[in-house]
C-alpha cells in the first residue's frame, strides 16, 4: 500500500465471537459459523444457531466459491472514500454453501459485473490488522 | 388473573370492530423551522382530535413510533391515557400502530385511540448518513462501501427484480410519475406544484443502480395523526368514519441480504391475513396505498398482494393509470416518492391517506370508488 487506508474498517458487535472469523482472514481462509447440534450453516455470527438455538458452534472453512445474486452500483456513497465518478459495485455473493455474505468484486470494472457471475474469494490486507474478503471472478 | 379460564366463541376476528373518525397532518416540508417532533407531533393530534368532533379528554389511548415516547408526549399534550406504547417497526410502525391500537379496543383497555407520529430533523438526524453503531451493518456491509439509508438493500432488490422478470427502468419510472401526478393535488406533499414527467425520473441520477434520484425518498419534516375509536363511538360523530375490516403483519429479515429470495416480500402473508380476515380478495380492493420508499418496494408488495400478477408490475404500470383519475388509483396523495418523508410518519401517512379517501376528505384527489382500500405499511 501506498498510502493509509481510508475506507471503514469492519467493526464488530461482538468481538468475542467474531474473532476467529477475522483471524482466518488474515490466513487467506473463509470461515462459516456452524452449528455443532444440527449442522445449520448460516452468516452473519451469532451467539445462538439460527435453526436450533444451540449455542455449541463451530466454524467450516468455505470453499470460496459462489455466484453473485446481487448487486448495485454505488455513485453517492455513505463514506468519502469510496466515492467516485464510476462508482463501484456493491455486491451479495451466495456460497457453494449456500450462504450470502456482502462483498466488492475485484479485478474487473464495475461494468462487467453481472448476476450468476461465477467468483471466488480473495483476501484484501487493507491494514496490518484487518483482512477483508472480497470475490474475484473465477 | 386466574390460572384457567374458558375461551367463549369462535375465532377471534377484528373485522368492523375500530373504526377511523379523525385524521389531521402538519404538512411535509424539508424543514419546519423552529419546530421540534413532539411539537408538530401534538399539533397533528390536536388536529386529528378536532376533525373528529372530540376534545382531547376523551383520547383514553395513545399509540406513537416510540422515536416520540408516549409519556412525554402525553404530558406534552396534557392527557392522562389508559393505554400507551411505542411502535418500533421502522417504516411499518404507522400501520402496525393502527393495528395495535384496533387490538387494544378490541381488548378494553381503551376505546378512543390517539395514533400519532412526526419527525423534525433538526432533533433527528437523516437515516443512515454517518457510520453506525457497531452492528451487523458496521461489520460486513460498511466495509464494502454503502449507499445512503436503506438505499443499497434495495438497489440489490431492484437488480435481482430486473434479471429474474425483465423489468425495466422505464417502467418503474412511470410509477414515480403517476404519483407525482396525484401530489399535485396534495398541499402537504413536499413536491406539490412541481410536475416531473417519466422521462425527468430516467433523467434523474443515479444514487445506487438501478436507484435514481426521483425514485426515492426526501427526509423531511411533518406529523401526522389519527383518532380510532369503537364502532359505537363512530355512529355517534359526524365524520364518515373509515372501518377497519382486516388486520395482517408478516415480519421479514431486517437486513436485505439475510432474506432467502429478494424479490419476495412479506407482504405475500400480511396481506393474505387482512384479506382474510375481511372476507374481500384481491379483485374487490377499489384503491391502494402502498408503502413506497422506493419504487421498487412498492412495486414488489402490490405484486405480492395479489393486486398484480407475480414479476408482471412492469407491464402493468405501462397499462395503467394509477393516478386518482386513473382506473386503478395508487398513492392517491402521492405517496412518500413525491409526498416526502417525515421520519416514521411517512408510512404512517399511507394510513391516513386510505382513511381520508374512504372518508370523502380527499378535495380534489378524491377517487370516486372509495368504500375499499388496501394499505399496506
Amino acid at each position: 500500500m501506498t498510502s493509509a487506508y481510508d475506507k471503514p474498517l469492519p467493526i464488530p458487535s461482538n468481538e468475542t465471537l467474531t474473532k476467529p472469523f477475522w483471524e482466518a482472514t488474515k490466513r487467506k481462509e473463509l470461515l462459516i459459523p456452524r452449528c455443532n447440534t444440527c449442522s445449520k450453516l448460516f452468516f452473519y455470527p451469532r451467539e445462538l444457531c439460527i435453526k436450533c438455538g444451540s449455542k455449541d458452534l463451530g466454524w467450516q472453512k468455505s470453499s470460496g466459491l459462489g455466484k453473485i445474486y446481487s448487486y448495485t452500483r454505488v455513485r453517492q456513497a455513505v463514506h468519502p472514500s469510496f466515492q467516485s465518478e464510476n462508482g463501484h459495485a456493491y455486491t451479495i455473493v451466495q456460497l457453494s454453501e449456500g450462504v450470502k455474505l456482502p462483498a466488492n468484486i475485484v479485478g474487473i470494472s464495475p461494468d462487467d459485473v453481472k448476476i450468476d457471475m461465477d467468483v471466488i474469494a480473495t483476501f484484501e490486507d487493507v491494514t496490518p490488522e484487518v483482512t477483508l474478503v472480497q470475490f474475484k471472478p473465477l | 388473573m386466574v390460572n384457567s379460564f374458558q375461551v367463549k366463541g369462535g375465532k377471534m376476528s377484528l373485522r368492523g370492530r375500530a373504526a377511523i373518525v379523525g385524521i389531521g397532518e402538519v404538512p411535509t416540508r424539508r424543514i419546519h423551522e423552529g419546530r421540534t417532533m413532539i411539537g408538530l407531533c401534538a399539533e397533528a393530534a390536536h388536529m386529528a382530535i378536532k376533525d373528529a368532533g372530540l376534545r382531547k379528554e376523551d383520547i383514553n389511548g395513545l399509540v406513537t413510533d416510540g422515536t416520540t415516547p408516549p409519556p412525554g408526549l402525553a404530558e406534552y399534550l396534557g392527557i392522562q391515557p389508559n393505554f400507551a406504547t411505542g411502535v418500533t417497526m421502522q417504516g411499518a410502525s404507522g400501520a402496525t400502530a393502527t393495528m395495535v391500537a384496533t387490538a387494544a379496543i378490541n381488548g378494553g383497555i381503551c376505546n378512543t385511540v390517539l395514533v400519532v407520529m412526526g419527525n423534525a430533523r433538526s432533533d433527528r438526524p437523516d437515516p443512515g448518513k454517518g457510520p453506525s453503531a457497531p452492528s451487523v451493518r458496521s461489520e460486513w456491509e460498511e466495509p464494502y462501501g454503502m449507499a445512503p439509508g436503506a438505499n443499497t438493500g434495495y438497489g440489490l432488490i431492484y437488480k435481482r427484480h430486473m434479471h429474474e422478470y425483465g423489468t425495466t427502468e422505464e417502467q418503474l419510472a412511470k410509477m414515480a410519475a403517476d404519483q407525482r401526478f396525484n401530489a399535485l393535488e396534495n398541499e402537504n406533499a413536499v413536491f406539490n406544484g412541481q410536475p416531473i414527467s417519466k422521462e425527468d425520473v430516467l433523467n434523474s441520477r443515479y444514487i445506487n443502480e438501478p436507484i435514481k434520484l426521483l425514485e426515492s425518498v426526501m427526509p423531511c419534516d411533518g406529523a401526522a395523526a389519527l383518532i380510532i375509536t369503537t364502532p359505537e363511538r363512530a355512529k355517534t360523530l359526524t365524520n364518515k368514519p373509515a372501518y377497519v375490516l382486516g388486520v395482517g403483519l408478516k415480519q421479514g429479515e431486517a437486513n436485505i441480504w439475510q432474506r432467502e429470495r429478494f424479490t419476495e416480500t412479506p407482504a405475500v402473508e400480511s396481506v393474505r391475513r387482512a384479506l382474510e380476515m375481511s372476507g374481500y380478495s384481491p379483485n374487490d380492493i377499489e384503491f391502494a396505498e402502498f408503502y413506497d420508499c422506493y419504487t421498487i418496494l412498492a412495486a414488489m408488495c402490490i405484486e405480492d398482494a395479489g393486486l398484480v400478477k407475480k414479476g408482471e408490475i412492469g407491464p402493468f404500470y405501462e397499462a395503467t393509470d394509477t393516478t386518482y383519475k386513473g382506473e386503478f388509483p395508487i398513492n392517491t396523495d402521492g405517496g412518500q416518492l413525491s409526498g416526502g418523508q417525515p421520519g416514521l410518519a411517512g408510512g404512517f401517512r399511507h394510513v391516513i391517506e386510505g382513511a381520508r379517501q374512504i372518508m370523502g376528505k380527499a378535495g380534489p384527489r378524491q377517487v370516486p370508488k372509495n368504500d375499499l382500500c388496501l394499505v399496506n405499511g
